[in-house]
């Protein structure tokens, strides 16, 4: 079975890329941390890859707003490298600042030329950072990464997670696509099944956003994360990273944690992807 | 050029900032219904077209989805007016600058004049870390920005414009590090420094005077005594020439109270009521040789066998992927000190591969003066103490304790020169956040204290555990070695933080120590930590240290003491032009660590650093003189001997005194006692003090009233009496009640070891006793972060504070299951002007305790800190002077994490058993506090018995007979069973009366029965209280909300009990209750009743601080 070897992307700032590294090592992954500066270097280092993982942090302080300035550095200097990669079949997840820097690539939700980007990712409805641990359903069967998975318990922990599209057309366009693949839900039923917006076409959008802390930032359609049009690029807001453990759960005390971590099949369908 | 980007809220997106400022106008009483619309913005010097600057607000500067920008040059009027609400959503705004201007509304949608604008910008010269970011990131855009500076604008409405002074200094600036300005600003160019140009400036210091002498150490901030100055001024007659400044600075930063740490290690003679006692090093002798006396024991004892009992089952492991662990802890008895005392932090064993390192500090006085930019850096400084100990440490969890005034307090009560408490408050918590979150580092553990007297005066504790291998404990800087300078630029901030630390707060400390007041740079520090661990691991240096207080003064100095050392001051990388050679040599900018690296290992030391961008430079080089040298380019600026500098400073000589205050018994304080109040008089045998001392004022009406004698305890109860609503009435105090706002604005998972988390239970928020991370992934052992502490004690003997601060910080670590024999911890005092024999005499006694604690239960001190001249002055005032406030932090280890438990009721059915002896000890317990009760006896610790306690229970935990594990404190065994209920969601019932008590000496009708089971029991006997009613309040309230040490609660499966039992069948215990379904709490004893359900209780619990 081919063995992926997975790109973590560093820059100024990133704090997740060994927990990161460690979780997909542990799926079976061989893994290297490079430096930005490494890639603006040479960017052909990108061909020794199958997997690009932009983990969690605070590139370059967000300084601006949240994985800004890095965002923009890809996109400056290594937006073909980026395209080529996804294009060649290959794998992307951002995490957290990682999944607001790949907000910021056309590699996730391409910008449309006259409007400009899709969506965003900004401030939280709470108006701070919180740590909080969120419920969430999987939407749509496209994501390889979230194959297989149907609800999964996860740590959030961010101020700018709030999932907002340009407008509402946007909105029911990628949610009719299969990309808003990872929503917050309520610890026992989804609500999001039950309540429809009742637009033509069987949109699924929920009329009603989770109320706080079920959805923890007012994210539209309680989005925690989406995926590409291929399903190849997913970027959500949640840390399967730090929930690969059952001791990592915060009720592992109370015997509510199952034999392994909510968060540990996404890394493992990612190394699983290359070996079909 | 000067453009101007304004950056509003979208049509229909909320205006946070906006909003927060309102509600907190309305908090501090300055307006209650303002009316905000809030922009930030940046501006941006350089020679750049309209163009260029709309793309850069578009594709950098603004989020085009949620925001709208406003670009114009500094000077036209569109930057004043506020942008309409009303725009439509979906257009953009970045074709030109011209465009923009065309959005905007005439005054009418929002009609404020021009004069309703107020702009709060960094002060020149503060740090501006967003600004520096940006500007790299407009060169990434390939244009060119000169200078770029951000901003903050408020439109308000509702409120007079005569009051936007007050508006802007209770809330939107910080005078200290931001300047306000209402209206159009009044320039049109940022200031960039200008050059420095070189004048030697010497200090005649032969020819002073007492009285000048006196003059240049307060004038020049350099806040040394008559009799130190004198030292420098006869050295320098000695050497026949007069100091450089810089001279005189270097000696003042190294013999700073903050950097020597003068008082606590200089020579005391102390007096209390047990005699006189000479120290001639009090820390010496007190705190560390405890330590001393612990390692010397363990290493006695290392011959000894002993292994650690296996555990006996796996009741609550969940199946972990994780290995079991492979080897056992080493000996326990071995010595597992590593370095104590020496390097900037402490360092003791780990497990094969590692050693840990823990260092608190404290950040008070910068954190008075801003709250943020103190905090902020505080945790900065902290975290950098873990990475300049031995060859550097990878830093692993923070933790964070303060001290405020109530968050209530009047408004206009404040002193002048004081920010408000709700303020302080919010701005330490977003300060240590920010920093902590960015560097990576969850912030696991912490704690609140809130006191009137820290009014002025708050107390910030910041500490850092780090992880390092056991081969890099050390460092050996060697002679020829190159001094580089790591990580942030040097600029004028933070000036003169090491002497100003060390003295008093005034109402105009804001203005005369503004400089010393800073705001960090965490992505700086990340970066720097990248590296370091990198360059430590191929070995690129002998040694390194952080620049904190005292700047390159102290780290070089420090580094050279035994060596020598050659700075050459003109090479350190300024952040702007204009600092003089001893701003550059003092200056506290933070971010940055000295390293001594040899010739051979600079090449690659400095690439490593500039491959991530990680500014590195050579300033100097250790030699073998024994002095320390100083040159700006060609000319010596300083040349003195390192023994003079370390070792001539004369030594501090102090009084101390310490009057245990006259015992008291329990009865109203003279505030309520006026107010009339019904009170019932209760007496219970029992004395507050062994001597006959006479009754004071506070307790004379219970002597009217026939039922107290000096042997007497004496009581004054609301009537009726009614222990429900003081239970409430606790677990809505501020000390007590939950600190969930806070802890989760910390991110305290990453780095993913998290095991046992600050919130637990069934909703993930009850307050767990101590947090436990897995510094290694890959393996099962973990560390236990805890604290304690409680200043009320203090008012009471301080002796006994310092004995329960450290009873209750390793209770804390214990109750989740760290081991007793592997527990290290840290004091760090925080005290007023011990000038004051009084004051002093307190500290020295608390030292005592620590003492004595330390040896009696095995728990080495490995690290500590003092902070002195806590007080704050405003004229016309007496000074307020912080309560004693010694905070305990410990460090404790666990060989399988998976055994360790948390605080919450797991399941109905399971027994509720109470470890350890209530007493009649309510003195300065909470429910005197809510009640309003003075007197009383505080609470004691057994030694013997906490030391046998702590092993015990370990034991008990160990093998996995207990479920959930609470300790006792503050509101006793009904708050802590309260907590453990609605924290687990599962009601409890409990007896009062299977309480082991220890009521000494027992009045007559006590009597002491052997226990059910195994164990000593002290039991009520229900006949004589029946015959006495006069005893029944008091008795049940002692064992409701006394807190006597060394008590926990443990829920234990009816199976495991047997086990249980037998575990602690040394230990006094009694089974008193068991786990409900229902969701209600239940207490009774023969006389006295409580039930409400948790929904209540927990609401009262999370109402004071859920912000």
């Amino acid at each position: 079975m081919p063995i992926p070897h997975v790109l973590i992307l560093r820059a100024p700032g990133t704090n997740c890329d060994r927990e990161t590294a460690f979780a997909f090592e542990k799926a079976g992954a061989t893994t290297e941390t490079l430096h930005i500066n490494r890639l603006l270097e040479n960017p052909r280092l990108f061909e020794r890859f199958q997997i690009l993982c932009v983990p969690g942090g605070f590139s370059y302080g967000d300084d601006i707003a949240s994985g800004r300035i890095l965002g923009n550095q890809i996109q400056h200097h290594l937006n073909d490298q980026m395209m080529k990669f996804k294009d060649d079949g290959k794998l992307m997840l951002g995490i957290c600042n990682g999944f607001q820097i790949l907000m910021k690539s056309p590699v996730l939700l391409p910008p449309d030329r006259e409007q400009g980007p899709l969506a965003t990712l900004t401030a939280n409805d709470s108006g701070k950072y919180e740590d909080r641990w969120v419920h969430l359903e999987i939407r749509g069967g496209k994501c390889v990464f979230l194959e297989g998975i149907e609800r999964m318990y996860l740590p959030v922990a961010h101020a700018e997670g709030k999932f907002v599209a340009r407008n509402e057309g946007v909105l029911r366009e990628l949610d009719a696509a299969g990309q808003l693949a990872l929503r917050y839900v309520s610890a026992r039923t989804s609500p999001t099944a039950e309540i429809r917006t009742g637009m033509a076409g069987d949109v699924d959008i929920p009329a009603r956003i989770l109320p706080f802390p079920e959805n923890p930032n007012g994210a539209q359609a309680n989005v925690a994360g989406v995926c590409d049009s291929t399903g190849r690029v997913l970027g959500l807001m949640p840390h399967p990273e730090r929930h690969l453990d059952p001791l990592q759960h915060p009720r592992w005390t109370r015997g509510e944690a199952g034999a392994v971590g909510d968060g540990f099949q996404i890394f493992v369908n990612a190394v699983r992807y290359f070996s079909n | 050029m000067l453009w101007e980007v304004d950056i509003h809220p979208a049509a229909g997106q909320p205006d946070l900032t906006a909003r927060q400022v309102e509600t907190a106008a309305a908090e501090l009483g300055i307006a209650a219904n303002l009316q905000v619309h809030s922009a930030r913005g940046f501006l941006i010097q350089g020679d750049l077209d309209e163009k260029q600057i709309a793309r850069l607000a578009a594709e950098l500067l603004a989020d085009v989805v949620v925001e709208r920008t406003v670009v114009a040059l500094v000077g036209d009027n569109v930057l004043l007016a506020p942008l309409s609400p009303s725009l439509p959503v979906g257009s953009r705004l970045n074709e030109s600058g011209s465009r923009l201007k065309d959005a905007i509304l005439p005054p009418s949608a929002f009609p404020l004049p021009p004069s309703s604008v107020i702009h709060v910008l960094p002060k020149p010269g503060v740090m501006d870390p967003v600004a520096a970011s940006t500007q790299a990131a407009i060169a990434d855009f390939g244009m060119k920005a000169d200078a770029v500076r951000t901003l903050k604008k408020y439109w308000i409405a509702g409120l007079p414009e005569e009051s936007f002074p007050l508006l802007c200094s209770k809330l939107l600036a910080n005078d200290a590090i931001e300047q306000a300005v209402i209206g159009p600003l009044p320039f049109s160019r940022l200031e960039v420094g200008s050059p420095y140009q070189f004048k030697l400036v010497t200090v005649p210091i032969r020819a002073m005077g007492d009285e000048e002498l006196k003059a240049l150490s307060l004038g020049g901030q350099l806040y040394l005594s008559p009799v130190e100055m004198r030292t420098i001024r006869d050295y320098f007659q000695t050497l026949d020439r007069d100091p450089t400044d810089v001279e005189l600075e270097t000696i003042a930063q190294t013999w700073s109270e903050h950097c020597s740490h003068k008082t606590l290690a200089g020579r005391i003679r102390y007096v209390d009521e047990n005699g006189e006692r000479r120290f001639q090093n009090m820390l010496k002798e007190t705190i560390f040789a405890a330590t001393q006396t612990i390692r010397k024991r363990l290493r006695e004892q290392s011959s000894g066998v002993s292994a650690l009992h296996a555990p006996l089952s796996t009741l609550h492991s969940p199946p972990s992927t994780l290995p079991s662990p492979l080897s056992p802890l080493p000996s326990p008895d071995a010595d597992w000190c590593v370095s104590v005392f020496a390097d900037n932090a402490g360092v003791i064993r780990f497990d094969d591969e590692h050693n840990v390192v823990f260092k608190v500090e404290t950040h008070n006085h910068p954190s008075a003066l801003e709250p943020y930019g103190g905090a902020n850096t505080g945790i900065g400084g902290v975290i950098r103490d873990p990475m300049g100990t031995g060859m550097g440490a990878k830093p692993i969890c923070n933790t964070d304790v303060f001290c405020f005034a109530p968050p209530d307090t009047p408004a206009d009560s404040l002193p002048p020169g004081v920010l408000h408490p709700r303020r302080v408050m919010k701005g330490v918590v977003a300060g240590v956040r920010d920093y902590g979150n960015r560097m990576g580092i969850p912030t696991v553990n912490g704690a609140i204290y809130f006191d009137p007297r820290y009014l002025g005066n708050p107390l910030v504790y910041c500490g850092n555990v780090g992880l390092i291998p056991r081969d890099k404990s050390f460092k050996h800087q060697q002679p020829g070695d190159f001094i580089v300078a790591v990580g942030g630029r040097t600029g004028r901030d933070g000036i003169h933080g090491a002497t100003f630390s060390s003295a008093e707060l005034h109402s105009e400390s804001d203005s005369v120590s503004g400089g010393a007041v800073q705001i960090g740079n965490a992505i700086t520090e990340k970066m720097v930590l990248d590296v370091l661990l990198v360059a430590r691991d191929r070995e690129l240096y002998n040694a390194v240290t952080d620049c904190g207080a005292g700047g390159f003064s102290s780290a070089v100095g420090e580094m050279g003491e035994k060596i020598g050392a050659e700075v050459w001051l003109d090479r350190i990388p300024l952040k702007y032009e204009g600092l003089s050679y001893t701003e550059m040599w003092i200056s506290e900018a933070q971010e940055r660590m000295v390293f001594s690296v040899s010739p051979a290992q600079w090449p690659e030391l400095e690439k490593l650093c500039s491959s991530e961008g990680v500014e590195a430079t050579v300033i100097g080089r250790f030699k073998p003189t024994g002095r320390l040298v100083l040159k700006y380019h060609e000319n010596i600026v300083a040349d003195l001997a390192m023994q003079f500098l370390h070792d001539g400073r004369p030594p501090v000589i102090r009084d101390a005194i310490y009057t245990p205050p006259v015992p008291r018994p329990l009865g109203k304080g003279l505030g309520a006692r006026d107010q009339g109040l019904g009170t019932e008089i209760i007496s219970l045998g029992g004395t507050a003090g062994s001597s006959s001392s006479a009754p004071d004022a506070a307790n004379s009406s219970a002597n009217t009233a026939g039922q107290a004698s000096s042997a007497t305890q004496t009581f004054s109860l609301p009537s009726p009496l009614s222990p429900l609503p003081s239970l409430k009435k606790i677990l809505s105090s501020l000390n007590v009640c939950s600190k969930e706002w806070i802890i989760r604005q910390y991110d305290h998972e990453v780095q993913a070891g998290s095991v046992i988390k600050p919130l637990v239970g069934v909703a993930n928020d009850g307050p767990s006793d101590a947090a436990v991370v897995r510094p290694v992934l890959s393996s099962r052992r973990g560390l236990v972060i805890s604290c304690g502490m409680n200043p009320r004690y203090g008012d009471f003997d301080t002796y006994w504070m310092a004995a329960g601060a450290i009873d209750e910080a390793i209770r804390n670590a214990v109750a989740v299951g760290a081991d007793p024999r592997r527990l290290a911890i840290l004091d760090n005092f925080c005290w007023g002007n011990t000038d004051r024999p009084e004051t002093l005499g307190s500290l020295v006694r608390a030292a005592l305790a620590c003492h004595d604690m330390a040896i009696a239960l095995g728990t080495p001190f490995i690290s500590g800190k003092d902070s002195l001249n806590n007080e704050f002055r405003s004229s016309g005032n007496e000074p307020i002077s912080i309560p004693p406030s010694l905070l305990i932090s410990a460090l404790g280890q666990v060989e399988d994490v998976g055994r360790c438990v948390s605080m919450d009721l797991k399941r109905p059915g399971n027994l509720i058993y109470l470890v350890g002896l209530t007493k009649n000890e309510l003195g300065g317990s909470h429910y005197a506090l809510v009640e309003n009760l003075e007197g009383g006896e505080v609470p004691k610790v057994d030694c013997d018995l906490a030391r046998r306690t702590f092993l015990a229970l370990h034991e008990a935990i160990g093998a996995g007979t207990v479920r959930s594990c609470h300790d006792l404190s503050e509101g006793g065994l009904a708050a802590s069973i309260a907590e453990m209920s609605f924290a687990g969601g599962y009601g409890a019932k409990i007896d009062l009366s299977k309480v082991p008590h220890d009521f000494s000496p027992l009045p007559t009708n006590l009597r002491s029965v052997p226990g059910e089971g195994s164990g000593v029991r002290t039991e009520l006997d229900a006949t004589a209280v029946k015959s006495s009613s006069a005893l029944e309040g008091p008795i049940d309230i002692i064992l409701l909300f006394s807190e006597s040490n060394t008590r926990f609660l443990c829920e234990v499966p009816p199976e495991n009990a047997p086990a249980f039992e037998s575990a602690l069948q040394e230990i006094p215990h009694a089974r008193i209750g068991e786990v409900t379904a229902d969701a209600n709490l239940e207490i009774f004893s023969d006389t006295v009743s409580i039930r409400e359900d948790l929904a209540t209780l927990k609401e009262a619990w999370q109402k004071p601080l859920r912000w």
